[in-house]
């Protein structure tokens, strides 16, 4: 198949050092997204488990709703028409620079709604008597939840937080679509440039899977670990 | 101390607690038994609230459980309660698990908290284990552990839920005997339990529930020698036999 193709990786060593900020800006989308996920994630879980129906059904549409649309198109709508709303209803000078910021928002908003649903399990799995003891001793609610139930649901749920981790990680190269310069947005632009996209992307790949590889197996280590204490 | 006045439980169509009305003094240890599924864990989770019920009326030291403007952690902080499943938080060592709630919700320092914690750890034998994790504990202990916990919060009564159902025979009388030395020192206590020893020994009324009723409420004496119902009687020929 590539029989008559002449790989040139020459274009790699030279490009290192504006691959290796997107790289950066990979991972930073990554752990913003993570904090938010996790933070967002937390309280659409609580608010889905809540027993005040309206608030119930209010998280369940919105992670059905992230959870049956295509990360690309959430990432377009932030970029492309979330800031002119915004414009509009704010009266913001047109071009300001909150296309970027509302991409990364709604990226962490798209994620959030998986890590609900994670964050879900993990406070089902914490035996009903727990609040209940929590509750005998006087502790209000949000003092059962943040003391008593959070942590040990936050400790059964780490490999999975972990493993989605890794997913948003790779999920973060959809954001060239609102070019950011992610690594993989990093790796197509000199491609494009230097007239060799397959090298580049066929690089880009092999960091992205040493990198995903290496922390999935030290999640399993872990998850070892975790099950032997 | 405590007043159960009518109270009424249903789950739809399901009637869990029917018409139940018993009292508790002050100082008096009240044990609560009858077949699995007579409702008599369910009514000892109304007294504090833990479970909601439909009709009638129960006062603690004066405080109205079911009514809407009951600030129901004010009260729960101040009445103790034991669990079959002991229920310490396992992420916490029994230090910490004695400290939380003394901290958090009776707002002590920590080292008062500390303090208290230990004396009552100390009080149910298991001084030396303060730093472990529950998980690292027999049931018995785990149990102790539970009732220093509740002691820790300064309780004008304390509510047990089956405290030994879930305990290896052994170690049920290492419970008992923290439940029993309790009782001694006059602490208020309703206590729903099959061990008709400690029943017998301890108790000052016992209440005999069968379908979601009280049948019998009875002073300990009167309902071992001479019980009224066929059902309490058929109860205690079948639990006594061994």
């Amino acid at each position: 198949m590539f029989g008559s193709y002449e790989f040139d990786w020459s274009s790699i060593p030279g490009a290192m050092g504006f691959l290796g900020q997107g790289l950066l800006v990979s991972l930073e989308i990554t752990g913003l997204a993570l904090v938010a996920g996790i933070v967002w994630g937390t309280l659409l879980a609580m608010a889905r488990l809540s027993s005040i129906k309206p608030l119930a059904w209010a998280a369940a549409g919105y992670v059905n709703l992230f959870r049956a649309v295509p990360l690309v198109m959430v990432l377009l709508w932030f970029f492309l028409i979330v800031p002119k709303l915004l414009e509009n209803f704010l009266g913001l000078p047109s071009g300001s620079d909150v296309r970027l910021a509302s991409a990364m928002i709604g990226f962490a908003l798209f994620e959030s709604a998986y890590y609900a649903e994670i964050i879900r399990a993990g406070i089902q799995s914490v035996p009903k008597g727990q609040l209940a003891a929590a509750h005998a001793l006087g502790m209000s609610y949000p003092q059962a939840m943040l003391h008593v139930v959070l942590p040990q649901a936050f400790r059964n749920m780490v490999p999975l937080l972990l493993t989605q981790a890794i997913i948003l990680f790779q999920d973060t190269s959809l954001v060239y679509v609102s070019a950011l310069a992610d690594f993989f947005g990093a790796a197509y632009k000199v491609g494009d440039r230097d007239g060799r996209l397959v090298e580049l992307v066929l690089f880009a790949g092999a960091i992205y899977f040493v990198l995903c590889f290496a922390a999935s197996q030290g999640v399993r280590y872990f998850q070892k670990r975790l099950q032997t204490a | 101390m405590i007043t159960i006045d009518k109270v009424s439980k249903h789950y739809g169509n399901f009637q869990v607690l029917t018409d139940c009305s018993t009292h508790v003094n002050k100082g008096e240890v009240v044990v609560v038994c009858g077949p699995s599924g007579s409702g008599k864990s369910t009514l000892i989770k109304c007294v504090n609230g833990l479970e909601p019920f439909q009709d009638g009326a129960i006062h603690v030291n004066g405080t109205s459980v079911g009514a809407p403007k009951t600030n129901l952690s004010k009260l729960r902080a101040h009445v103790g309660m034991v669990f079959q499943h002991f229920e310490l938080f396992p992420h916490m060592t029994i230090s910490d698990n004695l400290r939380l709630a003394q901290i958090k919700v009776l707002k002590r320092d920590k080292d008062e908290a500390a303090e208290k914690g230990h004396y009552f750890l100390d009080r149910v034998g298991l001084k030396a284990h303060a730093h472990k994790f529950p998980g690292q504990l027999s049931g018995g202990q785990q149990q102790r552990v539970a009732i220093a916990r509740a002691l820790a919060m300064d309780p004008i009564c304390m509510l047990f839920d089956e405290p030994t159902s879930a305990l290896d025979p052994e170690m049920i009388n290492e419970v008992l005997d923290v439940m029993t030395e309790l009782a001694q020192e006059g602490m208020t206590m309703m206590c729903v339990t099959h061990e008709m020893g400690f029943a017998k020994r301890v108790a000052h009324r016992v209440i005999f529930m069968d379908h979601g009723k009280i049948v019998e409420d009875d002073s300990k004496e009167a309902f071992f020698a001479n019980p009224r119902s066929e059902r309490a009687q058929q109860f205690l020929a079948k639990i006594l036999q061994h």
